[in-house]
């Protein structure tokens, strides 16, 4: 058992709390909800911890000074929610291009444009990870609880670090805004992942030389090794790629995550693993799911709930394996249907047809309408 | 080569993607002679947008940062709040700076954070081949602008003064020592100092605006064009001569953002530390 304490918090509450254990001494935002507390409690506690909060004229600035704080030394963050994610995009591709480790949460609420600024959704999650221009892949981790909120954001900084490119933590308004016990293990039973160091001498140095692992180590401005760190698609000494110098550029910043998805990838099964009928959830809805299967087996009816973790890159292999068996497969989602394109992509199964449980419009399923769904569709 | 090319350029990186008869090159040298001057190098972290003369720092063997089109300062902030200790210095276009990162200018020289924000000012989107850009005067023609320029030209000094900015000077590449020393007091000033710099792009203003694809006739139209003055007082004058007035417009002394961050971080720490317990 860790050693650690127990507090009730809220979602955006236990993100802060994680991301400051992890280390991150640079916040930068604008104010959005329902991502706005964790602006106003990072503005709270980095003072006390010589960090820097700092409320941005807009996203854009907010997300650029987060890549160029994380080049300067140091872990850094932003946290937004539909609009201010739209603002981020090209940044984001920003940090992916420069192999700069950060994360962004994005707590979703309704769309398109302003939406509904205090109503939950999950219509980000293609934008998570094809917002920016071009090819390029990053790492969506979706919690469900305030819990996971701080869990994912320690995996979040860890993996950012270890691949050396942002992560996107998912989340939406009921995560953001839920208050439970959140288990706050004490730093010395957490691990962290440092920054990968340049180990041979500075004048051996290439800026973006990848290890085998597709990354490059990483050394901070001013000290000494004189970067050039451009957004362009670049040769190995940092300037302006040309063809096959870009191709192999882009083809690396893809594959050292694509290639290495096996130490991140989480997909769970609530309820009774082999069960015909199985729902597919992530975010939130994982919540209502898990009682919907807990209501079900009260009334002898097996199911599972497939909770996919890492939306991003899409666990294909784990969520085939986690709906193995399965006769009857409903995608819930509070969008009209987004992560189901990528359960009709991986099951591939003729027989089996992919059932849409969708809501929009800001409300939360319950329950009870999960096992309706079932018999109403039957 | 130079001395101060051999000694401060990213060599194979060269040549320089600068035309024949550009500005931006000599912006370099008047800069590594500022750099040079005051032995600084170590300590520069360099911030860039998009265009043609945010490649400038990247020729120079600092570390850069090239960002995004119209975000150099946004860059430049997170360099500085990640170590105050760094001189961050940034190259910014009249484009980059003042139309798709205008914002950006403003709160950061509101802040009156401490940074060199260059302006490399060719009146022109250069890089992308002869746009109206907002710095461009009424009745150009431009790529965009076939039937001349409507739109009035902004002052990049006076949003820089009005926003905030402790330091404030103009020059051309017709002014290089000038600019050198500018740039050195930019380098020493404690806050946000922001230079102008005209710059000639014969290949596209020259051709477009002023007449002549000529690098000599160019240079020889900042000459003509550009008045030197000590007193800011004079500039309307000269600005109602049609005449584009040069020099050294403000320095002054204001609190410098990081060093306000740094005393409140103390100050709350003590208090808590007073209070006891956790937050
Ligand atoms: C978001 C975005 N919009 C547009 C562009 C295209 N673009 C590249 S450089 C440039 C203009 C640069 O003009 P300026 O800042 O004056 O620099 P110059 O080339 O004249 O030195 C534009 C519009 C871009 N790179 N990114
Ligand atoms: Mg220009």
């Amino acid at each position: 058992m860790k050693k650690g304490r127990i507090k009730v918090m809220m979602g955006n509450e236990a993100c802060m709390e994680a991301a400051l254990l992890a280390g991150c001494r640079f916040y930068a935002g604008y104010p959005i909800t329902p991502a706005t507390e964790i602006l106003e409690v990072m503005s709270m506690r980095l003072p006390l911890l010589d960090g820097l909060c700092l409320q941005m004229e807009d996203e854009i600035a907010a997300m650029v000074s987060v890549v160029a704080a994380s080049w300067g030394g140091g872990k850094s963050m932003t946290a937004t929610s539909g609009p201010g994610f739209c603002l981020m995009q090209e940044a984001i591709g920003l940090a992916v291009a420069v192999e700069a480790p950060c994360v962004i949460v994005n707590v979703q609420r309704g769309g398109p444009a302003s939406g509904q600024s205090t109503s939950t959704a999950q219509g980000d999650f293609y934008q998570a990870r094809y917002g920016s221009n071009g090819d390029y892949s990053l790492i969506v981790l979706c919690p469900s609880t305030a819990q996971e909120m701080f869990d994912h954001t320690i995996k979040a900084f860890n993996l950012s670090e270890r691949f050396r490119t942002p992560v996107i933590i998912l989340s939406d308004e009921v995560v953001g805004h839920i208050r439970e016990k959140v288990f706050i293990p004490d730093a010395d039973q957490l691990t962290f992942v440092p920054r990968k160091r340049p180990t041979v001498p500075m004048e051996e140095f290439i800026a973006w030389k990848a290890d085998a692992d597709g990354v490059p180590p990483m050394p901070d401005f001013n000290t000494g090794y004189k970067i050039p760190v451009i957004s362009q698609a670049k040769s190995l000494d940092g300037n302006r790629g040309n063809a096959k110098e870009a191709d192999e550029n882009i083809r690396r910043i893809v594959s050292k995550i694509e290639d290495h998805m096996d130490e991140f990838a989480e997909v769970l099964i609530y309820g009774a693993e082999k069960a015909e009928t199985a729902f597919v959830t992530f975010g939130s809805v994982c919540r209502a799911a898990r009682s919907a299967v807990d209501m079900g087996r009260e009334k002898g009816l097996a199911l599972r709930s497939v909770e996919v973790k890492t939306v991003w890159p899409f666990p294909d292999e784990l969520v085939r394996r986690a709906l193995a068996g399965a006769k009857r497969i409903v995608v819930a989602e509070m969008n009209l249907g987004m992560i189901k394109r990528e359960i009709e992509r991986v099951v591939r199964q003729p027989e089996i047809k992919i059932e849409l449980f969708s809501k929009i419009g800001g409300i939360y399923p319950q329950p009870q309408e999960f096992l309706r769904f079932l018999e109403e569709k039957r | 080569m130079n001395p101060l090319g051999e000694k401060y350029l990213r060599k194979s990186f060269l040549p320089f993607l600068f035309c024949p008869g550009c500005g931006d090159g000599m912006i370099v040298q008047s800069f590594l002679q500022a750099v040079d001057d005051l032995g600084v190098a170590d300590d520069l972290a360099m911030a860039a947008g998009i265009g043609c003369s945010a490649w400038i720092p990247v020729y120079m063997h600092f570390d850069v940062f090239k960002g995004l089109h119209g975000r150099a300062i946004p860059a430049a902030i997170g360099l500085k709040a990640s170590r105050p200790s760094r001189k961050v210095v940034v190259f910014t276009g009249d484009g980059d700076g003042l139309a798709i990162g205008g914002l950006h200018l403003i709160h950061a020289a509101r802040r009156n954070i401490d940074m060199t924000v260059v302006i490399v000012n060719n009146q022109i989107y250069a890089m992308t081949g002869g746009q109206v850009a907002p710095s461009t005067g009424v009745g150009s023609r431009t790529q965009t602008t076939p039937y001349g320029n409507l739109e009035k030209p902004l002052d990049g000094c006076k949003i820089a003064i009005a926003s905030g900015a402790t330091m404030v000077s103009r020059w051309s590449t017709a002014h290089t020592r000038q600019l050198t020393r500018t740039f050195k007091k930019a380098l020493n000033h404690k806050g946000f100092s922001f230079v102008e710099v005209l710059s000639q792009c014969p290949v596209q203003t020259g051709r477009y605006i002023l007449g002549s694809g000529s690098p000599q006739f160019n240079l020889q139209w900042l000459k003509d064009n550009c008045v030197a003055v000590k007193d800011p007082s004079q500039w309307g004058e000269i600005e109602a001569q049609g005449k584009i007035p040069v020099g050294d417009i403000l320095q002054i002394e204001k609190p410098e953002f990081m060093e306000e961050v740094q005393r409140m971080n103390q100050k709350v720490k003590e208090e808590a530390q007073a209070k006891g317990g956790d937050r």
